[in-house]
């Protein structure tokens, strides 16, 4: 029963990193990233229920407290802020890009598949879906063109990491997590501010507008 | 089981031999249109038949083998019938009574070329084709083949007046010598070092996987450029639809699977072993091949270039299944490999029909129309309905629509491809599958590319005036497409004997037969692996459907009834209704150009505003010859004219270099 | 052995007369569950049959240049759907005609009612009528891939690519979640609206001629034609429901000749129609009509849940 669940939730983490790859709009990117931090935190609720390690039910506790709550909250303010939630984005040929991502999943899955023969977790089967979720979550950030989707991809790679070690090793030690955690606010902090001063030099937040940096040299 | 005396190898040299003297007396009297067409050709046609069935009983018996003292003194013909050529034997003599019974009804006065000439040439095609097929050494092989090249070149410039049909054919003649270059290789690198070049030879001798691999992409170098698979099918869009239709059946239906029989002759027979990533090159190849062909031939405005494209549609299918039938081979999957095998002959001649139907067919639209633009067709139903009837069977074929056999084949194919997961390697497991997506989608697309074939060419409103005058097709030409229509039939609703007849072919090859795995199935229902697995019963299809239709059809007259009224069509009432208004062959392909524009070379004019007479034309072109030819060919002019410059036309020089030769020769050879 | 066979053919003919005539009532009630989501008064759950009733009661009007073609097309779509109704199992597994197709052969079954309906459009030779034609092959292209791989999945799972034993072997398995079974159930609900003409991919009760898909192609059709062939739609729409019901949820269906659970299984399939389309209408009812050309990127966004069914199937085994 136990296996169940957690397939099911890694089977929606995969959906999720999917729909994030396909959406347009930056607002649904930042619910969808929310969705992904409930499942995560659900999934370390059932690991640490089924295994008795006990330190899980805190790690699902942060990751509610910070991914389904406080970066939602923060990421959206942010958009508020820079005015861009109308933002509708172009991506580049969304049936290439869903062609690359079963192209990277069908890699990832072939990549775990002697990598969950040797562990000893109940877990070891979900592998091949968290480092295709982290491979989904960096092709979305290469294939935008607006600075925040880029962020939320970044964000996406880290929740995949994480749901990676969860299934590996059963979490990680807790003073990585409260590190990483840590690294994870300044770095939204910092971006935030970064975004700002982009858009006064460019007014917008197009990332091609970096380009012209190389003009300017020279 | 073999009803005849004679050994099947001695019947199919006469025929042979007969097709040449049918040939050769067609130069006796070489502007007779009458002597050619009502003698000659149906004199050929009763060829075909007895080479058909001579094959379909020879593919039981044990091959036969016959050396011919012909050829050089030390390089005699070996010939060799075993079950693999008479099925294509079989191909041969089915097509060529087809369309020798519809050319005797076909050629007209005045296309180019006499009519004793074209007679020579379409049997010393037809003869040179059956030579490859039961070649048993190198050497006849490639004398053959060249034949066969040859031979066909002087067809496709039947109307050599025209510069694009001469353009054609120095394109194929080009593409056909390529690919021989490429077959001498490799009968070379699979000669190793053995004296001779006799088929039982090549076999024999051992080669290491390299060389094996190296024989291999020579092969397939070769044979798809004959075949036109990509990226050599540039030849094949062009020459096609340069030859009269009759030739271009013959071309599409028996030219290409001479190639198809070359490939699976050197790949299964004269190889040692096989390699599984020789399979896996071929499958993706031959995927491409048949969603590139399919893609272009949506967007065609030329009936017989879509067909050519078509073509190499199928033949992209069959490559793809023959890539599956390696990889299984090579994993020591016979089952599958059977399957697949099965599927990719079953596939070769419901090709052969259904493409030398819609080819015949659009000859006769050609002849009675005069043209062969799509735009200024339409509406041929009502003035030439055996011709349409008949070609709706060729097209519903070709669309892959049960109970008709496109649908058999590529049920066998899909079959071959959902079993697949339960290969050891892993990243195969997951992307074959993925790979029978693309099947589908390339007959899905066919099937959207003979809705637009049908209904542009037959159905809707004429386009032209003067189509009020087209007549219906002869007596010859209906009896020639309707062997063809029966055939699609036949080979649809029994599919259970090709199987039995395909067997004794995958037997030698793979190590296995279908027939030994359906066990008591009956005729009725075809269960190529196993009944829970998976069952078709196209008999019980046809049957479903008609009985409905004939209850439904009763039950309404009956309750209800049957009146009808005629008035104008209500287009939603608009009031002008015009033949220009229905959708054109451009038109039709817009949404494919639209979405998949990234693979095709799209340019356009639009209209100035300003200028006072308007244009605007829209051209899909082939990138590859874009990217690949011209380069090529420009790289070829550049070192042609740096060479060129030892031509200058001083005659001392040339002196010079004569007696340069003499001196190094001199010292050089003792 | 005799008897047998009849009790089989009697029963197979209960199943396919059974969804024909239920195949209206389908339609109406999707009709009805959609009018009462947008707070008015529905036409009623049996309209459908009144309108077939009036149009078979019609005189067929016929262009002046229809072609046999055209005149018998609803026959064969007629016929076509009813052959697709048969194979299904609905009621039960193991009819009699079952055998006679596999799910690739309904795909194929599906394919020639659509070419002849095609066809039939570009008869006439009309804009409207050739602009359907061309828009509904290509819709129809881009979903049979998607179709093939939603089968794929428990095809895998089964072996077997026959729907008999595919809703046999599903049907008896005690209950699991299966996520790659999820997968291919969303996308089985994309491909079915796509291939069915409903909302978001077409209207299905539009009036403007540049948004019709399927409207377009039955434009010229008039009379008992016509009551024929929405007849057909009904019968491929209820048809896919159950096909989607038949993997996804099969429990509830009987074994062949149980004739004491075959009441029971009539009941769990009119419950399980009613949730269906009550869902569907919901679905219907949120979503707006895309343009045509967003309708490459819905189907491919199914063909990919559907091959990430498949993946996820092999590599979790679930």
């Amino acid at each position: 029963m136990s296996a169940q669940l957690i397939n099911l939730m890694a089977s929606l983490m995969l959906l999720i990193a999917f729909a994030m790859l396909a959406q347009r709009r930056i607002l649904s990117l930042v619910y969808l990233f929310a969705w992904q931090g409930a499942v995560l935190a659900v999934n370390s609720l059932i690991v640490g229920w089924y295994t008795g390690h006990h330190e899980l039910y805190l790690s699902a506790f942060f990751t509610v407290l910070l991914k389904v709550i406080a970066l939602p909250m923060v990421l959206h303010y942010l958009i508020r802020r820079l005015g861009i939630q109308w933002d509708v984005e172009t991506l580049i040929n969304i049936p290439a890009t869903m062609l690359a991502g079963i192209a990277l999943v069908v890699f990832a899955f072939n990549l775990a598949l002697p990598i969950s023969q040797l562990a000893e977790t109940i877990t070891r089967g979900t592998l091949g879906i968290a480092i295709a979720v982290v491979l989904l979550a960096f092709l979305m950030m290469i294939t935008r063109r607006k600075a925040v989707p880029q962020v939320i991809g970044f964000l996406a790679m880290e929740n995949g990491l994480f749901f990676a070690a969860t299934s590996a090793t059963y979490g990680m030690p807790m003073v990585v997590e409260l590190g990483i955690l840590l690294d994870v606010i300044v770095g939204v902090l910092i971006l935030g501010i970064f975004f700002f001063q982009v858009r006064e030099a460019f007014d917008s937040l197009d990332l091609k507008h970096m380009e012209k940096l190389k003009e300017s040299e020279s | 089981m073999y009803p005849f005396d004679t050994a099947p190898l001695d019947l199919i040299l006469g025929v042979v031999l007969l097709w040449l003297l049918i040939g050769l007396a067609g130069l006796a009297r070489p502007t007779s249109l009458r002597f050619v067409s009502r003698v000659l050709f149906p004199m050929g046609t009763v060829g075909g038949a007895m080479l058909l069935l001579v094959a379909v009983f020879a593919i039981r018996v044990e091959p036969v083998s016959l050396v011919l003292p012909l050829g050089l003194p030390d390089l005699p013909f070996h010939l060799r019938l075993d079950a693999l050529s008479a099925f294509f034997i079989a191909l041969v003599g089915a097509v060529a009574l087809g369309v020798s019974l519809f050319s005797a009804g076909y050629f007209r006065q005045g296309e180019g070329t006499v009519p004793g000439l074209l007679c020579l040439q379409y049997h010393v095609f037809l003869s040179s084709m059956v030579l490859v097929i039961v070649a048993d050494d190198a050497y006849l092989f490639m004398v053959a083949w060249e034949t066969m090249a040859l031979s066909s070149y002087f067809m496709v410039t039947t109307s050599h007046k025209i510069a694009e049909i001469r353009r054609a054919g120095f394109l194929y003649l080009l593409m056909a010598h390529i690919g021989a270059i490429a077959l001498l290789l490799c009968f070379g690198v699979m000669h190793g070092e053995a004296g001779q070049y006799t088929f039982d030879a090549l076999r024999s001798s051992a080669l290491s996987p390299f060389w094996a691999s190296a024989a291999f992409l020579l092969a397939l170098f070769g044979f798809g450029a004959k075949a036109g698979l990509l990226p050599l099918h540039v030849w094949l869009p062009e020459a096609h639809p340069a030859a009269p239709s009759p030739a271009s059946a013959l071309m599409s239906a028996v030219m290409l699977k001479t190639a198809i029989y070359g490939f699976l002759r050197v790949t299964f027979d004269l190889l040692p072993t096989q390699i599984w990533w020789w399979g896996v090159v071929t499958l993706v190849l031959g995927l491409l091949t048949a969603l590139f062909g399919v893609m272009f031939a949506a967007v065609q405005s030329d009936m017989k270039r879509l067909l050519a494209y078509s073509s190499i549609e199928n033949i992209g299918i069959i490559f793809a299944g023959a890539g599956l039938a390696i990889i299984f081979h090579a994993y020591s999957n016979p089952h599958m490999a059977a399957l697949a095998l099965v599927a990719t002959l079953y596939h070769c001649v419901n090709h052969a029909f259904f493409k030398s139907l819609l080819f015949l067919g659009t000859g006769s639209v050609l002849h009675a129309t005069h043209e062969r633009s799509l735009g200024k067709l339409g509406g041929l139903i009502r003035n030439m309905p055996w011709v349409a009837g008949l070609s709706l069977v060729g097209a519903l074929a070709i669309a892959g629509l049960p109970p008709l056999n496109g649908f058999v084949s590529e049920w066998l194919l899909l079959q071959a491809f959902l079993f697949s997961p339960g290969l050891p390697n892993p990243y195969l497991n997951m992307l074959v599958p993925l790979g029978s997506a693309a099947l589908v989608l390339a007959a899905a697309l066919s099937g959207y590319v003979m809705v637009k074939f049908y209904g542009v060419i037959f159905l809707g409103q004429q386009r032209e005036e003067k189509l009020r005058e087209a007549r219906d097709a002869g007596l010859w030409e209906r009896a020639g497409l309707a062997w063809f229509a029966m055939g699609c039939v036949a080979l649809g609703l029994f599919p259970m004997a090709v199987i039995l007849l395909l067997d004794h072919v995958t037997l030698p090859l793979v190590n296995f037969t279908l027939s030994a795995a359906i066990s008591g199935s009956g005729w009725l229902l075809f269960t190529p692996v196993a009944a829970e697995r998976a069952s078709y019963s196209p008999i019980f299809f046809l049957l479903g459907i008609a009985g409905t239709l004939l209850v439904t059809f009763l039950a309404v007259r009956g309750f209800y009834h049957g009146r009808v009224r005629r008035s104008a069509a209500w287009d939603c009432g608009f009031p002008e209704q015009t033949s220009r208004m229905q959708d054109s062959a451009e038109g039709f392909g817009q949404p494919i150009t639209q979405i998949f524009e990234p693979f095709f070379r799209v340019r356009r004019q639009m209209p100035d505003p300003f200028s006072r007479r308007p244009v605007y034309f829209k051209t899909n072109e082939d990138r590859l010859w874009y990217w690949l030819y011209l380069p090529i060919a420009r790289a070829n002019e550049r070192i042609a004219s740096w060479i060129g410059v030892l031509q200058h036309g001083r005659i001392h020089l040339y002196l010079l270099y004569s007696f340069i030769t003499l001196l190094a020769l001199l010292l050089f050879v003792r | 052995m005799t008897l047998d066979i009849f009790v089989s053919f009697l029963s197979q003919l209960t199943q396919t007369l059974l969804v024909v005539l239920i195949a209206p009532l389908m339609l109406g009630w999707v009709a009805q569950c959609r009018a009462w989501m947008q707070n008015r008064s529905g036409p009623g759950i049996l309209q459908p049959y009144r309108v077939l009733f009036k149009l078979l009661e019609k005189d067929a009007v016929l262009a002046h240049n229809a072609s046999p073609l055209f005149r018998s097309a609803p026959y064969i779509q007629f016929g076509c759907m009813v052959l697709a109704a048969s194979v299904v199992p609905i009621i039960e597994t193991n009819l009699l005609f079952a055998p006679a197709a596999d799910v690739i052969a309904l795909v194929g079954v599906f394919a020639l009612a659509r070419v002849f309906s095609a066809l039939a459009a570009m008869d006439v030779g009309t804009s409207f009528g050739t602009l359907g034609a061309r828009r509904e092959m290509l819709v129809a292209s881009l979903s049979e891939p998607a179709l093939l791989m939603v089968f794929f999945t428990p095809l895998l799972i089964v072996q077997s690519s026959s729907l008999n034993t595919i809703v046999d072997t599903l049907a008896h398995r005690e209950f699991a979640l299966y996520p790659s079974l999820a997968f291919a159930a969303v996308a089985f609900v994309m491909v079915l609206l796509a291939e069915n003409a409903r909302i978001p991919v077409d209207n299905p009760a539009t009036h403007l001629e540049l948004t019709m898909i399927h409207e377009a192609l039955i434009l010229e059709y008039s009379g008992r034609h016509l009551a024929l062939i929405e007849w057909a739609n009904a019968i491929k729409f209820t048809t896919y429901c159950a096909i989607g019901i038949a993997l996804f949820v099969p429990w509830g269906i009987a074994q062949a000749g149980g004739w004491q659970v075959l009441p029971g299984a009539i009941l769990a399939l009119f419950v399980k129609l009613g949730v269906a389309g009550a869902g569907l209408a919901l679905l219907e009812t949120i979503s707006a009509k895309m343009r045509i050309f967003r309708a490459p990127e819905f189907l491919s966004m199914a063909f990919m849940l559907a091959a990430l069914g498949m993946l996820t199937l092999l590599l979790l085994g679930a």
